[in-house]
């Protein structure tokens, strides 16, 4: 048996793609380097720090941890995803105003996870944000104002 | 990663030729939690992948059975943290799911998944066998049943064969009221790997029922019929006896995540703490009179 090629159909920010992909690559190679989206980034590799967070059908996962192959028909959402006109998210304001951003490197994850917790829980406890948060490390230590940024951005949404 | 042939086959058959073609190194791919690690690391180098999810006859569902709920082989941790019969009748199932890696991890892991990785410190597998889950096996010769007790045969290693595969997970529902609880012991709250973890039932018989990880090659089960872990009365030293004797058969090591002595003396502590649990939700349970 060959490692061939092989074409998967995926949604991505709402945009329909046919990629033709070696199937041992993971989503996130593919949105990096084919679809060319790099707002999500690459760290731990193994599903430790989050920073690969992407949505697929509204449920964060790491990107790292899945085959692009595994994704046909389904529906991804990025960090690009968020802002398709260059308006910002009220996540994405949120984590502006706070000053949730050091390095920035952790952000796009942090803000994937927090999509996926305000969906599911539009009023989360200082706690429940922990939670959903838990599997995203940020190395600049920020955890405080990242914290408060969700906090903030669920008030907004009230 | 290596390179290797992906395949997603939509029958159980298609499933089990591509399993036993002899020309091929196949591994099954679910969430893709551990198995995608793994690739990664070189640890396993497969010729074909084969995703499982989308198998008709394989669930993504939990369906009520006879006497009790089956867990397909595509259901996730979040799925089962969520489902509110799993949350009535397997308390310590849901504790212990709740506590795997992080959302993103819950979100794609499998409960067949970490049953068949066979770690020796899989959080659900504990609960699993105090609740006396069966695995079904499906295979080339047909299907069977297996007591979660006798599926692990070794650190990554399961009964079962080349071709074979765990198409669900069988819940059956107690007997009688029980109160369960779950405990572990990690370096760090989230997403870390068990130095020990561990399981308690107790019937309102008095049987009490523990099970073990992390503490041997494979998890492990201990039934306490004596009666002296009831739920209710004083502190006995005849209780503290049979609590110890419940963790005789752990052979806990030195790791990364604990030493061989840190592992001993919190399985005391533990054991103490999850009958506690256990035994105030059992008395809790018989007092709402609810089953």
């Amino acid at each position: 048996m060959s490692a061939e090629n092989v074409i998967v159909r995926m949604q991505v920010n709402g945009r329909a793609f046919a990629l033709e992909i070696p199937p041992y690559h993971t989503l996130l190679d593919v949105l990096r380097d084919t679809v060319r989206l790099t707002g999500t980034k690459e760290c731990c590799s193994e599903g430790e720090c989050g920073a690969c967070t992407v949505l697929v059908n509204g449920q964060a996962v790491c990107s790292c941890l899945v085959l692009a192959s595994e994704m046909e028909g389904q529906q991804i959402t990025t960090i690009e995803g968020l802002a398709p006109d260059g308006r910002l998210d009220p996540l994405q304001e949120a984590f502006v105003a706070t000053g949730a951003v050091q390095c920035g490197f952790c952000i796009p994850g942090m803000i994937m996870a927090a999509r996926q917790l305000l969906a599911s829980n539009p009023h989360p406890s200082r706690a429940q944000i922990q939670e959903g948060l838990a599997g995203n490390l940020c190395r600049c230590g920020g955890y405080s104002r990242i914290l408060d940024a969700v906090a903030r951005a669920a008030d907004s949404l009230k | 990663m290596r390179p290797f042939a992906y395949l997603r086959p939509t029958t159980l058959d298609q499933t089990i030729a591509a399993l036993t073609d002899p020309s091929a190194v196949p591994y099954l791919l679910a969430g893709g939690t551990d198995l995608i690690v793994r690739l990664r690391r070189g640890h396993l180098r497969p010729t074909v992948v084969i995703d499982i999810k989308r198998i008709r006859d394989l669930h993504d569902e939990i369906i009520a059975v006879d006497g009790g709920l089956r867990v397909g082989a595509r259901v996730t941790m979040t799925s089962i943290i969520h489902d509110a019969r799993v949350r009535h009748h397997f308390e310590a199932l849901v504790e212990s799911a709740s506590v795997v890696g992080s959302v993103q991890i819950r979100n794609r892991a499998t409960l067949v998944g970490n049953i068949c990785n066979a770690s020796p410190a899989a959080d659900t597998v504990p609960a699993l066998l105090v609740y006396n889950a069966v695995a079904n096996v499906v295979g080339p010769t047909g299907s069977r049943g297996v007591p979660l007790a006798e599926f692990f045969t070794g650190p990554g290693r399961t009964v079962l064969t080349r071709g074979e595969l765990l198409q669900s997970v069988d819940l059956p529902f107690p007997a009688q009221p029980v109160g369960a609880a779950f405990g572990r012991i990690t370096r760090r709250r989230g997403v870390d790997l068990a130095t020990i973890n561990l399981c308690g039932l107790i019937g309102a018989d008095g049987v009490a029922r523990f099970a073990y990880g992390a503490v041997a090659p494979t998890p492990f089960v201990a039934v306490d019929s004596s009666g002296a872990l009831v739920p209710t009365g004083p502190d006995t030293p005849a209780r503290a006896a049979a609590l110890r004797a419940l963790f005789s058969r752990s052979r806990p090591i030195t790791d990364v995540r604990g030493s061989q002595d840190y592992r001993s003396a919190m399985l005391e502590v533990m054991t103490e703490r999850t009958w506690r649990t256990a035994a105030g939700r059992l008395r809790g349970r018989l007092e709402a009179g609810s089953p």
